[in-house]
């Protein structure tokens, strides 16, 4: 970290803040998602805003930026108060939002993603102009004429920024901007946060990175249940202090024993190749991966390089296009369909919980029935259905992985996402399977939950099974992997032991170091 | 009159309908919206610019009021989808069913009466030029609108920055409100803007192509224009080059008829469809370019949280 800014703030206490929130509330039917919200931001300064999902953060930016009104509070601007009826107004007030899921245009082109959200006339030549000036200033390449469908997830965060920047706003929100970048692209996001409050804005950073809050917030604001639970000075706090307070009680520690010394491939992919399935899908190349019983591999990656595609071949969803590609239980199942696969003793879990794992309308004894019927006989009696048998090993599931909420009977769509997670994650791990492949094992789930599912990953393998984990969090994976491969764009690096890798070497292996197809990584995504 | 002077005539008469109604269907579609009900909006303004015409005398105010009228007769769709968020595939049959109800209504007393026809451009000198003055500079005014419409959408889909929000509304539609796109505002007018040119398609048949009242005279044309806008994927020109495509092989197939090939006429009603399809499907090869011009929200509601 070469030039850190000293952040001012809180010690101007003549001049009113750059932007005051309070009293914030707001209710969603019932559900109080913020109650009683006060905090304050100061020019110069990156104040975190820190909490689980659901803790009420995305509310409460979006009430500051006018996508939503409160119920009561009141929001002051360098000491006036405010009121926005909408995002326009909100920017107009210098007001700029970087949203974490990105709020793009997928065909249309980077100027025209851009042109969408600034007001006045529609000059496009003058428009790229600046679009190539502000990239330049801030280290933000870009090329403006590129469609956006064709961009990484890196590109596209700078397209956000670039977009946020061009309107020259005082105060910047960035919701969860790190989350699905590479190490190196994080760093270079922070030295650009850095220049921007060294400009005198304030930023908001919205974050569940106890890390990073650590290293760029002077203070952050911790969001429990819609309320704040406590405005802290980050530095001063261990981040295992900082996720109690978030979470609100002790976070279970995930702890993995070393791997039983030898196991045989229970999962074994050779050299599988497969076309993109569609023009923004990602091809596979020459991916070839051994899980022994007993292991934990990790694949890292960032968003977009071929694991949808990677998950769907090794599940069956998409067969392989010839055989000897894929083995489980030393049976090549390269071109057998998910039926066969599992009844071989393995089980998968995708990532999209509504609409992929299970369908939200159906109740949970039937989302069961979904992945279960073909390959447990308990669940079929006289070609009927045992509703009976289905009704109990459904509230086994649920009791024994502590799905809250939740009744056998009760529609998927009614859980909360980190409880259909466990749901989802419990009824695969109540088979005791042989293989269990999984992607994004905790996407969306809050700290204590994902502890817990992490462990159970982790003792299922040790049992003897061989566990494949598929993610973009580099935390989870540290904590579960035995060893650790990356994929990027379709080609998968060679898995290495969890505990002779660095995060750098990730990050390098995440931009493309091992590519053998496309040279250097430094070239752009393969497009379709 | 030549032979292919006569043949060009009459494809840009049957041609015309077909692309003023296709092209204000691309741009509902486009603002994500699909509204089945072009059929019915049709022979509203075609009931309505005869009616019109008639009482005034003048036919082009004639089809000044089938084109309001197609627009009015959108109105409970944009209340059923855009108010209330109801299925769009409904409301939209349920609008091309009302739409062809009561044109059949209105024109009651309309059948058989001879109507009022719109008088064709007369440049004098260059519509006097043998063959290139007729099928050049011989329309009325509603075919050479059809033609200035298709580059006006064009230009303004691609080249506007109201085209632009149009676009993105209909990819999508909640990055577009959070950016704060007025989403309902833009699919109100855009589904208005879709019933003012099925309305004009309307009054073509109606005060020009046969200036005579029939009941359901649209025979299917609404219908055949959503298929073109689909099969063109969503870009005016392609719009264009299908529906004279549509119209020549159409009238081609009568020629044949008439000539007594021996072919079954089912077969010659049918060959339009099938030529166009075939033709559209082999130009719609490239899945990317498709893919990027195919508007990802059509037919989905929009409710924005408030």
């Amino acid at each position: 970290m070469a030039d850190k800014p000293a952040q001012t703030g809180a010690d101007e206490t003549t001049a009113a803040p750059l932007l005051e929130v309070r009293h914030i509330t707001r209710r969603f039917g019932r559900t109080l998602a913020n109650n009683d919200i006060s905090l304050t931001l100061e020019a110069g300064e990156i104040h975190g805003l820190l909490g689980e999902n659901g803790a009420g953060k995305s509310t409460l930016v979006k009430i500051i930026y006018g996508v939503l009104r409160p119920d009561d509070g009141e929001i002051l601007l360098r000491g006036k108060p405010v009121r926005f009826s909408s995002p326009a107004e909100a920017r107009e007030a210098g007001i700029g939002m970087v949203f974490q899921h990105f709020s793009l245009f997928e065909p249309l082109t980077v100027a025209e993603n851009i042109a969408l959200a600034l007001s006045g006339a529609h000059d496009m030549e003058a428009l790229k102009e600046r679009i190539r000036a502000i990239s330049e200033e801030y280290g933000l390449p870009l090329d403006p004429d590129a469609l956006v469908a064709d961009l990484s997830v890196g590109e596209r965060q700078r397209v956000e920024i670039v977009r946020c920047l061009l309107a020259n706003p005082d105060i910047i929100i960035l919701d969860e901007p790190t989350s699905v970048l590479t190490p190196q692209e994080a760093r270079n996001l922070f030295e650009t946060l850095y220049k921007l409050v060294r400009e005198g804005r304030g930023i908001l950073y919205i974050t569940h990175r106890l890390e990073e809050v650590r290293e760029l917030c002077r203070r952050a604001t911790i969001l429990r249940h819609g309320e704040v639970v406590a405005e802290i000075a980050p530095a001063a706090h261990s981040a295992r202090d900082i996720a109690r307070l978030m979470v609100g009680t002790e976070v279970h520690h995930v702890s993995a024993p070393p791997p039983a010394e030898t196991g045989v491939p229970a999962l074994h992919v050779r050299d599988l190749t497969l076309p993109a399935p569609g023009p923004f899908g990602v091809a596979l190349y020459e991916v070839s991966l051994d899980v022994r019983a007993g292991e934990v591999v990790a694949i890292a990656g960032v968003a977009g390089n071929g694991q949808r595609e990677l998950f769907a071949a090794l599940s069956g969803e998409r067969p392989a296009q010839n055989p000897g590609a894929v083995f489980i239980m030393g049976h090549d199942v390269s071109l057998k369909g998910i039926n066969e696969r599992r009844a071989l003793g393995a089980a998968f879990v995708p990532e999209e919980r509504l609409g992929h794992a299970c369908v939200g309308s159906m109740t949970l004894v039937e989302n069961l029935l979904l992945t279960r019927h073909a390959v447990d006989s308990d669940f079929v009696r006289h070609h009927f259905i045992d509703y009976d048998v289905a009704q109990k090993v459904t509230s086994r599931v649920i009791a024994e992985y502590d799905v809250r909420n939740a009744e056998p009977g009760r529609r998927a769509a009614a859980l909360s996402g980190g409880n259909l997670q466990k749901f989802i994650m419990g009824r695969e791990l109540d088979r005791r399977p042989q293989v269990l492949v999984v992607n994004q094992p905790t996407w969306g789930v809050d700290a204590g939950a994902a502890a817990l599912i992490r462990q159970e990953l982790i003792d299922l393998a040790r049992e003897g099974a061989g566990v494949l984990v598929i993610s973009q969090d580099l935390d989870e994976i540290f904590e579960v992997a035995d060893r650790i491969a990356v994929i990027s764009r379709g080609e998968l690096s060679e898995a290495k032991p969890a505990d002779s890798v660095s995060r750098e070497e990730l990050g390098l292996l995440m931009a493309g170091a091992h590519e053998r197809r496309n040279g250097s990584g430094a070239q752009k995504r393969q497009k379709g | 009159m030549s032979g292919l002077e006569a043949f060009l005539l009459t494809v840009i008469a049957a041609s015309t309908p077909l692309l003023l109604a296709a092209l204000g269907e691309l741009v509902v579609e486009r603002a994500g919206v699909l509204n089945l009900g072009v059929e019915g909006m049709m022979a509203t303004g075609a009931v309505i610019a005869f009616a019109v015409a008639l009482a005034t005398g003048s036919p082009l105010l004639g089809v000044l009021a089938g084109a309001l009228a197609g627009a009015a007769v959108a109105l409970p769709f944009v209340f059923l989808t855009q108010v209330l968020a109801a299925n769009q595939v409904a409301s939209g049959l349920a609008l091309a069913l009302f739409g062809l109800g009561l044109s059949g209504l209105i024109g009651e007393g309309f059948v058989g009466q001879p109507g009022v026809r719109l008088e064709r451009l007369h440049i004098p000198g260059l519509s006097d030029i043998p063959f290139i003055g007729p099928v050049l500079f011989g329309h009325d005014v509603l075919v050479y609108l059809s033609f200035f419409m298709t580059a006006a959408v064009a230009w303004f889909l691609f080249r506007t920055r109201a085209g632009l929000i149009l676009r993105a509304v209909g990819t999508n539609h909640t990055a577009a409100h959070a950016l704060g796109h007025p989403v309902r505002l833009v699919r109100t007018l855009a589904i208005l803007f879709g019933g003012v040119m099925a309305g004009l398609a309307g009054a073509y048949l109606s005060v020009s192509y046969t200036p005579q009242w029939v009941e359901d005279m649209t025979a299917g044309r609404g219908w055949i224009a959503l298929a073109l806008v689909v099969f063109a994927t969503w870009r005016p020109l392609r719009v264009l080059a299908g529906a004279y495509l549509f119209g020549a092989v159409w009238i081609l197939g009568l020629h044949a008829q008439a000539a007594g090939y021996g072919l079954p006429p089912q077969f010659l009603s049918a060959l339009p469809y099938l030529a166009t399809i075939a033709a559209l499907v082999l130009i719609s090869r490239n899945r990317t370019l498709t893919l990027t011009n195919t508007p990802a929200m059509i037919g989905q509601p929009f409710m924005p949280e408030r």
